[in-house]
């Protein structure tokens, strides 16, 4: 199933969460706990030992997932293991892709996240520049590939990453590494404006932590809302205080309910369109 | 100064810009001032910068002849002499020149990873000359270990942060710089501390190092009539390596030995993640770290392993991209020496020339004992930096071995040891 799927109806929820994080069977428990709260398509990390484009929450929950036992070999399978009707996103860094199998470059693991069923990737050191390769192999099993726009990101880079796009694009709110904030940044909106008029949905996502935050984002024209460290922080509070799997689950549950529920709203905001 | 296209950034298949999409328009800035100020010396840049590095830095550094060494060896060994220089490490070229382009560039503040402290050192002391805010990222580990300058860096002004993540090294705390530098990049400059990282870096870093060899070139001539049969150098991320090598590169007669930590083995445990050692250039595969290709120690997976040396300064997990291209085209000889014979070099340089050296540079005379009759009739051994900030490690790590060479330890453990 393509990316652009999980837009085409109402704004998307996008959750992410780190695979095998804490442990892989409670995180299967979670990844579905997601889908029933109303994900429209899910992003799943990939752990690489050096994250460098993520904040302190998600890198604990890529040491967690590391520590428990996650591989790429691990990840093929918790994707197939994975009970849920929605298009799954490898998120994960450029040099685990480039490793897997014995063939040089990321052709090898492209064909396997075919196999499994994955819908496409997040590489988010992997600029369009370098992204040739993964692209190729992408075209060739029919996968997609999204590129993240930053605030700071050059018009002649836009162009760039317009060319290679497909799925969805992911519009990263604010400057700086992921994390929860306590507020929208006005940036979203600039960034939203430079790219309306590409034919990819648009998701916003970095600091998205409540269903009033992801209303404001949809209201103010994305396409989706993607959101990662305020539901990786449930699942590391719920680790730490040793809580059971189902409680966790709950509550991951119901803050995807509250932030797609607020994606609804923000779409019933929206300039509606003039009627002819 | 090289030439090489200044637009180019890969070295052969190595090298390139893999970085969160954010920075992507910072080191495309960095890498139009680059070609500007350093390759056109626009402004008048490089004369700005070779004048302070002659009367701040102390340059030029002497082209010593080693005489117990030569004797010792029966070859002519000469020492480049970088430990002279302000700071005490070959660290300061770079630092000071990136920390005058970021003040060209019109950025505010400084931000910089260190390992053993001598990257983090030589960036505070070209902060405060240049008046520069500056914090410096290090590894909690390397805190412990290297105690006298992380009070360098903060006696010169800078803030220390430590990171606390995985083994708490120079991997993490690149990573977590390049982590602030995503946050703050609209008007903080990152000066990384050697050639890696995404074009321009390794690039740059090497234009700025390489004022080691085309001294040691002019003085070598000046000194012998000639060129010398070997340069040899310590390779961690390679800076200084690269700076040794690289007006040399073109004399092909000149060979060049990049000697790498062999730490306690070259076996890799790869169920725990660990390599005993940081030999990235002897045993190490491609892959993509910390913002280019290069050679890297990881695991089958592709995961970086955590990496080991005696000496702070040589342990990380990657190397400078134009390094893994000049060993894969023969060009440099990637050589190592393991912790052990390090240690004893150290304490031989410091007794029979009277130069503590780095535990860095010790690792170059470690080969020099061990591979002399393998090298022409001159050598030159760049000593990278001093080794003051090494003493504590050389105390702890000498009284667990049994080393002919080293001096009576039972003084200092009398002393209760550590007191320095």
């Amino acid at each position: 199933m393509g990316l652009e799927a999980a837009f085409a109806d109402e704004p998307a929820f996008v959750p992410y969460l780190a695979a095998g994080d804490p442990n892989y069977e409670d995180s299967i428990a979670y990844v579905e706990a997601l889908a029933a709260g109303g994900a429209d398509a899910i992003e799943l990390g990939l752990p690489f030992s050096e994250p460098i484009a993520e904040g302190t929450t998600i890198q604990n929950a890529i040491v967690r997932s590391l520590e428990a036992g996650m591989t790429p070999e691990r990840f093929f399978e918790f994707v197939e293991d994975l009970d849920v009707d929605v298009p799954l996103v490898c998120m994960t860094y450029y040099n685990l892709i480039y490793q897997y199998g014995d063939e040089e470059g990321p052709r090898p693991f492209v064909e396997k996240a075919a196999e499994v069923g994955l819908g496409g990737f997040v590489v988010p050191d992997l600029p369009a520049e370098e992204a040739g390769p993964l692209r190729d192999a992408c075209d060739e099993f029919g996968l997609d590939l999204v590129f993240i726009v930053a605030p700071t990101t050059t018009p002649e880079r836009l162009e760039r990453m317009r060319e290679q796009v497909s799925g969805y694009v992911y519009v990263q709110a604010r400057l700086g590494v992921t994390g929860a904030r306590d507020d929208v940044d006005d940036a979203t909106e600039e960034s939203l404006a430079r790219i309306a008029d590409w034919d990819v949905p648009k998701a916003v996502g970095f600091g998205i932590k409540t269903g009033d935050h992801a209303e404001r984002i949809v209201a103010a024209g994305a396409d989706g809302v993607i959101v990662g460290s305020a539901l990786v922080d449930i699942v590391a509070e719920g680790t730490e205080n040793g809580d059971p799997t189902d409680e966790v689950a709950d509550r991951l549950e119901a803050l995807a309910r509250e932030l797609k529920e607020g994606a609804l709203r923000g779409a019933q905001e929206r300039p509606q369109p003039e009627r002819t | 100064m090289s030439t090489d296209d200044a637009h180019d950034p890969k070295f052969g298949e190595y090298g390139g810009q893999y970085v969160p999409e954010a920075l992507m328009p910072a080191i495309e800035e960095l890498a139009d001032a680059y070609e500007r100020y350093v390759l056109d010396n626009e402004d008048g840049f490089m004369d700005e910068f070779r004048s302070r590095l002659a009367d701040f830095g102390g340059r030029p550094t002497p082209l010593q002849y080693a005489d117990q060494l030569s004797e010792r060896y029966d070859t002519d060994v000469y020492l480049k002499r970088e430990d002279l220089l302000h700071g005490g490490a070959h660290k300061l070229n770079n630092a000071l020149g990136q920390v005058l382009l970021a003040k060209y560039m019109g950025k505010e503040r400084i931000i910089a990873e260190t390992g053993a402290g001598q990257h983090g050192t030589a960036t505070a002391m070209a902060a405060a000359h240049l008046d520069m805010p500056c914090e410096i990222y290090m590894g909690e580990t390397d805190i412990a270990r290297q105690r006298p300058n992380v009070f360098r860096m903060r006696i010169n002004g800078s803030e220390v942060v430590p990171v606390t993540v995985g083994r708490g090294t120079l991997k993490e705390a690149i990573s977590e710089t390049m982590r602030e530098w995503a946050t703050t990049v609209e008007n903080t400059h990152y000066v990384i501390g050697s050639v890696v990282g995404p074009h321009p870096f390794p690039k740059m870093v090497r234009d700025f190092q390489a004022v080691i060899s085309e001294e040691a070139r002019e003085q070598a001539v000046e000194k012998t009539g000639g060129l010398p049969t070997d340069v040899v150098a310590c390779a961690g991320g390679g800076s200084n390596t690269m700076g040794a090598f690289a007006e040399f590169i073109p004399d092909e007669d000149v060979a060049l030995h990049a000697v790498e930590a062999g730490g306690s083995s070259l076996q890799v445990d790869e169920e725990e993640g660990v390599a005993p050692n940081s030999a990235t250039l002897s045993t190490g595969d491609e892959g993509v770290l910390h913002g280019a290709r290069t050679k890297l120690l990881q695991d089958s997976d592709g995961q970086i392993m955590e990496s080991h040396s005696v000496s702070a300064g040589l342990d990380y997990a990657g190397v400078g991209p134009e390094l893994a291209h000049l060993v894969d085209e023969g060009r440099v000889r990637p050589v190592n020496v393991d912790d052990d014979l390090a240690l004893e070099a150290f304490h031989r340089l410091s007794q029979d020339e009277g130069i503590i050296p780095a535990l860095e540079t010790a690792h170059a005379f470690g080969y020099l004992e061990k591979y002399h009759d393998d090298l022409g009739d001159t050598v030159v051994v760049n000593v990278s930096g001093r080794g003051d900030k090494d003493l504590e490690t050389v105390i702890e790590e000498t009284s667990k071995r049994d080393l002919d060479i080293a001096p009576d330890m039972s003084v200092l453990q009398r002393m209760g040891g550590g007191g320095l």
